[in-house]
């Protein structure tokens, strides 16, 4: 923990999130206004004393509905990592455990799914489920599932010729107490450093989705939606598109930082 | 690196991309709407329906549509466009070169600029330079596309100051110098991003092979620090750089997808949005399989080139 917060990436990437996480918690009680209300003579205006980070074309106040955007931005980050990591995990570790036939048919078919760019899978699956903020968090997880499972897959294959499985095959335990409780255990580690950096990616797709029209829909205060609503007044107020666009880059940058960060605690070797 | 290693890659290749086949079938074949439906609009009579679907060979179990396009694709034959009454063949083509130039504009400007940023970056480690290229990296990889582009947008193309143009295309067999004006924008947006990513891998491969045991001996021998980065350092670090470029493909070719979209450019970023939104299942089947198969032969060259670069892997 020491060597995390010494790593000035990670003690950035701590803020960072902190900032991100408060937000999410307690950002709807922040806000100074409604985020949908309508301030007809204050349209598309720069920062200023009533309004922090300016209005959008209906004069609604930004800073408030940056706010109010963050939770759902967080969770759908943290909601569809989670599920793409659990059910990659799953694969990947029966592919690992199992071994033989079973693991040559399962990495063949994650070949074949891990061939396409992840955008274009992720823009498939959305059109094949319809737009909408819960079909696009579980297309950004079935997207996720096949990188997932290869990474687990070969951290239960490295761990699992390690000496002390092998003490315990010895033993007599029988299998699924190994899988349980020597191989699981200690193959987590890279499984949880790739799933917070994949949290960034999450929050971009899912930004990405909400500008395209496919995920999120008005009036939500998705932060990738409301650039989207914006980009027609943004010569005329930079403001309304710089700040939803920029609180995703700070998020995405908050969870990049603290995953490098913990990567390199993980594994002392790469924190040079 | 033997014939028999490339053989080898290439049969890997067709058993992955016979999978993505499956893979881009089934998905479309889920698809909600029905290609026949598309075609007559909301009012169709059942009997017309019927006939349709029958003209179009919908009837059929789904293992012969997917053999027969299958077989049609073999033979450069991806049938007609639901929407816009052309062959999906020509429609695919002519968007894909617009989307190639764009991604090999891209990858050429950040290969240039990237690799010797990150190698600077390593040299000068702790310094003010590696902080601001470490700074520009982690921002620049923390932006989608769309941010990054709109970014772009209002500081080159807002109507007070317009460097640019905010977006269209001009083919460049017309207008040369337009055609590369439209494209600015659009492959810097790409560049920007990919460049962020790669300028770190870079530093970080190169500040590895600065702390090993060769480039001490090397030093330790005498030679001038320029000609240990030159000749030992950076030949070593190139591999992995190729790698990640290679990795990036995959990347450049999702963000095609938005960058075209908000830039206008007729590519097949665009060309797939549109599919999308109008359920234009040939369409949406030969784009994904096209980029796939660019991806997967992307990945090949690359090796190719490691080994080339790297005797240990050549020699393997």
């Amino acid at each position: 923990m020491r060597d995390f917060l010494r790593n000035p990436a990670g003690l950035v990437g701590l803020c960072l999130l902190s900032i991100v996480i408060g937000a999410a918690l307690f950002g709807p009680w922040l806000a100074p206004y409604d985020p949908q209300q309508f301030h007809p003579k204050t349209r598309l205006q720069g920062p200023s004393w009533d309004f922090w980070l300016g209005t959008d074309q209906y004069g609604r106040d930004l800073l408030s509905r940056i706010l109010n955007g963050a939770p759902s931005t967080v969770f759908f980050g943290i909601g569809s990592t989670a599920l793409g990591v659990g059910v990659g995990s799953v694969i990947g570790v029966i592919a690992g455990v199992a071994g033989g036939r079973t693991d040559s048919v399962i990495m063949r078919v994650l070949d074949g799914l891990l061939a396409m760019p992840e955008l274009l899978f992720t823009l498939l699956i959305v059109t094949f489920l319809g737009g909408g903020t819960t079909q696009a968090m579980l297309a950004v997880a079935v997207t996720f599932a096949p990188g997932m499972a290869r990474i687990a897959r070969s951290s239960v294959l490295s761990v699992r010729t390690r000496e002390y499985v092998m003490a315990a095959t010895a033993r007599g335990e029988s299998r699924a107490w190994i899988v349980g409780r020597e191989v699981l255990p200690n193959a987590l580690g890279p499984i949880i450093v790739e799933a917070t950096i994949r949290v960034s990616f999450a929050i971009m797709i899912g930004a990405t989705l909400g500008f395209l029209g496919l995920g999120a829909q008005p009036p939500s205060t998705e932060w990738g939606l409301m650039v989207a609503e914006a980009r027609q007044f943004m010569f005329r107020n930079p403001w309304c598109v710089a700040v939803p666009g920029l609180a995703i880059a700070f998020t995405a940058m908050g969870f990049n930082l603290f995953g490098d960060a913990l990567r390199d605690a993980f594994d002392p070797k790469r924190s040079r | 690196m033997t014939l028999a290693y490339l053989l080898r890659r290439l049969g890997a290749i067709v058993v992955v991309l016979a999978i993505v086949t499956v893979a881009v079938f089934g998905i479309t074949m889920v698809l909600p709407g029905n290609a026949a439906l598309m075609i007559l609009g909301e009012h169709a009579t059942p009997e017309n329906l019927v006939a349709m679907e029958r003209q179009l060979g919908l009837d059929r179990p789904v293992w012969v549509q997917y053999g027969t396009w299958v077989w049609g694709v073999l033979h450069g034959d991806f049938g007609m466009s639901l929407r816009l009454s052309l062959p999906v063949a020509q429609v695919v083509g002519e968007a894909f070169w617009n989307s190639a130039w764009l991604a090999l504009m891209a990858l050429a400007g950040v290969t240039v600029i990237a690799i010797p940023l990150g190698a600077l970056a390593a040299l000068k480690r702790g310094s003010v330079w590696d902080l601001v290229i470490g700074l520009f990296s982690y921002v620049g990889t923390a932006m989608p596309e769309f941010v990054t582009a709109t970014l772009l947008l209002i500081l080159f193309a807002s109507p007070e100051w317009p460097v640019m143009p905010a977006g269209g295309y001009v083919a460049p067999s017309e207008d040369f110098l337009g055609f590369l004006r439209h494209a600015i924008l659009p492959a810097g947006t790409l560049g920007l991003i990919l460049m962020a990513h790669i300028s770190r891998q870079v530093r970080s491969e190169m500040s590895e092979v600065l702390s090993s045991d060769y480039i001490r001996a090397a030093r330790l021998k005498g030679l001038r620090g320029r000609r240990v980065v030159w000749r030992h350092a950076l030949p070593n670090s190139l591999a992995p750089a190729v790698a990640v470029i290679s990795l990036d493909v995959g990347y450049l070719l999702g963000g095609i997808i938005v960058v075209e979209e908000i830039f206008a450019w007729p590519g097949l970023g665009r060309t797939l949005i549109y599919a999308l939104q109008n359920r234009d299942l040939p369409v949406i089947q030969a784009i994904t399989l096209l980029l796939a198969v660019v991806y997967a032969l992307s990945n090949l060259i690359a090796d190719i080139i490691i080994a080339w670069l790297d005797p240990r892997v050549r020699h393997a």
